[in-house]
């Protein structure tokens, strides 16, 4: 499992905050050596955000979504998988959703919404669940197995879109019935495009929170992700946890697509590459640390940079794909975490513990 | 279309389609068999077909035909340099592999499409100058049915990667290079108690594999989409990683393994021609290739042996 092992709160923090700060710094050095001026482009790219509501409101848009992913890839995550079928689990949860919505149009709102989105949470989360009863069952590689079911879902959805449920790479627009849009919310953020689906997130934040850190099942789960062996010694089930984890994983990623499809955009179109929610999730949760408020503001940051990122290259003339390149980034310098470990060491600030304390004995997991 | 055309027509377009991932998939085993995971495979891809494409397009009129190669060994070169970011990360810094190759994949395609609006203001390069392309093998050819179905209008870059795969085999499991690779990736501190230097060997897998995969991203670039752009890898790196589990880590069997998901490939693209699965659906001949790896890795490799050693960090001992 992917963990972030630092020993004091302060040290803790700076890990996520100097991979942010550098994340920005690589793609400061990027914009100088081919000639834009990155004190302009961020400036266009955060300020510009803030200045009105409809961006604000695109930026919480944008969050929400990689609030579900985020947490989606976390539960796996500290179960001792890596989830990289994020992307096609939030894709599989867009079709589904739109599928069931497109179907019964005439049912009231109140029956339709929650029904529509609880069809893309279940298609998620069987999606999910493949890759998960495969791992605990047969030992297959997670990793490969979400990836194949990436493009196969890719595949089949544009198939889909083309020739069964739309025409003309599109399909209609879900009836009004399914819509996720609040009058109030859209009127404050100067008709943007944020929705309910800010409201499910918060609910599925502190849910998420509560099942984790108070629950047995949330226990087990961590307990599996930390020391299969032990848990299985104690008598959980790793093959139960492991599935169950996938499948949480899967319904929460599903979820975000069901709102996407829903609250976003209201229909289905041909995607060229799968949607970029999943894999910016990981990068959500990994900046988050596997805190549930560390989620919300690294999803935030991240809504704000995507958002941004078309202010930068329309106002700056700097392409937008700098957002990207500052994600990226920052998931490398979380991952490459012992470097900051490194420099609070030359700078000084370690704990009495004698010299090389960080070191252990060769060879061993750290 | 008689058997021997169709034959020849499959034939022709799995070379093309395993070319990729023959040289990616010999890639990854590299760097596994040195003890690092590299799902970063498909973002090194990225920067080969990349910096492949627009070496080609600047740099045609200077090398004429022989373009693509030159090419190609510069994308291997783009790959290799853009590895040693991998290389840092997981030796020195012991950063998870998996976060530290998916940093790789997530920077690939941002940087590279930042790149081609910065030079051509556009999101794609626009077609190639000189793609890579088909010949006869001399004498080859004239071999009474194999040589038309082999030999003749096929990618020599097919054969290039079984020569490769031959190559890998017997760097790594004949040189007593190879020999230490693998120790490094087996058990580290074994191999650094009789003195090998176990960050060297590892750096030098990663490095083959950023090489390897460079070259496996210019071959993608300059045989099969003759341009780039954010989709022109789309896949294949992944694909080279099932590859090179199937084919068990060992660049032969790995070579296999990528020709037959060249194969699957190439159905849903040649599919139409031929009579027995004409009438089948693209759709399913597009899921193909994913559905079968997941079916292998179940049926065949359930409890696949990777190298002990692999995915986790080494720390020098003093």
């Amino acid at each position: 499992m992917v963990e972030v092992k630092t020993d004091s709160l302060l040290k803790k923090l700076s890990v996520p905050l100097l991979a942010v700060l550098f994340g920005f710094l690589v793609g400061a050095i990027v914009m100088l050596v081919f000639g834009y001026n990155p004190i302009d482009a961020y400036s266009h790219m955060i300020i510009d955000v803030f200045a009105n509501p409809y961006s604000i409101g695109e930026a919480l848009t944008q969050a929400t979504l990689l609030v579900f992913t985020g947490l989606a890839f976390d539960i796996a995550n500290k179960a001792g998988f890596f989830n990289i079928g994020l992307s096609g689990q939030f894709l599989i949860g867009w079709l589904s959703t739109i599928i069931f919505a497109l179907q019964f149009p005439d049912l009231p709102r109140i029956a339709l919404v929650p029904l529509s989105l609880i069809a893309g949470t279940l298609g998620g989360a069987l999606y999910a669940g493949i890759a998960g009863f495969l791992r605990a069952y047969f030992g297959t590689s997670e990793v490969i197995v979400t990836i194949m079911l990436n493009h196969t879902i890719l595949q089949i959805s544009n198939y889909l879109t083309n020739f069964v449920i739309g025409t003309s790479s599109r399909t209609e627009k879900v009836s009004e019935n399914a819509s996720l849009s609040l009058e109030w919310l859209t009127e404050v953020t100067n008709y943007s495009r944020l929705n309910i689906g800010f409201f499910i997130a918060i609910v599925a934040v502190v849910v998420y929170w509560f099942f984790m850190k108070y629950t047995t099942t949330g226990f087990e789960i961590k307990a599996v992700g930390l020391n299969p062996d032990a848990s299985r010694y104690a008598g959980m089930s790793d093959k139960k946890n492991i599935i169950l984890s996938m499948l949480i994983s899967g319904g929460l990623a599903g979820l975000g697509g069901a709102i996407n499809g829903l609250g976003t955009f209201g229909n289905l179109f041909v995607l060229g590459a799968l949607p970029n929610e999943g894999f910016n999730g990981i990068a959500v949760a990994l900046l988050g640390l596997g805190n549930p408020i560390g989620i919300v503001l690294s999803a935030f940051l991240f809504g704000v940079l995507n958002t941004g990122a078309s202010f930068m290259s329309s106002r700056a003339g700097v392409p937008d794909e700098m957002a990207v390149i500052v994600t990226a980034s920052i998931v490398f310098f979380v991952g490459a975490y012992y470097l900051v470990e490194w420099i609070f060491e030359k700078i000084g600030y370690r704990r009495a513990q004698g010299p090389h304390s960080t070191e252990t004995e060769g060879g061993t997991e750290q | 279309m008689s058997v021997i055309g169709i034959l020849q027509l499959l034939v022709t377009s799995s070379l093309m389609y395993s070319a990729p991932l023959i040289f990616t998939a010999i890639a990854g085993a590299f760097s596994e068999r040195s003890g690092v995971v590299n799902i970063g495979l498909e973002g090194i891809m990225v920067m080969g077909a990349f910096s492949s494409a627009i070496f080609n397009i600047m740099f045609f009129d200077t090398f004429g035909n022989s373009t693509p190669w030159i090419a190609m060994v510069f994308g291997g070169i783009v790959g290799l340099l853009f590895s040693l970011l991998h290389a840092i990360a997981t030796i020195n810094l012991r950063a998870d592999h998996v976060v530290s190759g998916t940093a790789l994949n997530l920077l690939a395609p941002g940087l590279s499409v930042f790149l081609v609006r910065v030079i051509y203001g556009r999101a794609q390069t626009g077609p190639l100058k000189r793609s890579f392309g088909i010949t006869s093998f001399p004498i080859l050819k004239d071999i009474p049915v194999i040589g038309k179905i082999f030999f003749t209008s096929v990618t020599p870059l097919g054969y290039l990667g079984i020569l490769t795969g031959i190559l890998g085999w017997f760097v790594l499991f004949k040189t007593p290079f190879g020999l230490r690779l693998r120790a490094v990736g087996e058990h580290p501190v074994a191999a650094e108690s009789v003195g090998i230097n176990v960050y060297m060997y590892k750096y030098a897998g990663v490095l083959i594999s950023g090489f390897l995969g460079g070259v496996g991203g210019a071959i993608q670039a300059q045989a099969i989409v003759n341009e780039f752009g954010v989709l022109t890898v789309s896949g294949q790196g992944f694909m080279a990683m099932a590859a090179m589990i199937f084919g068990k880590w060992n660049p032969i069997g790995v070579t296999f393994a990528a020709i037959f998901f060249g194969f699957a490939q190439s159905l849903s693209r040649v599919g139409h021609y031929i009579p027995i699965i004409q009438n089948v659906p693209t759709i399913y001949l597009q899921i193909l290739p994913y559905v079968l790896t997941i079916i292998i890795l179940v049926a065949f490799l359930g409890k696949s042996e990777s190298p002990k050693a692999l995915g986790k960090p080494y720390i020098k001992s003093k």
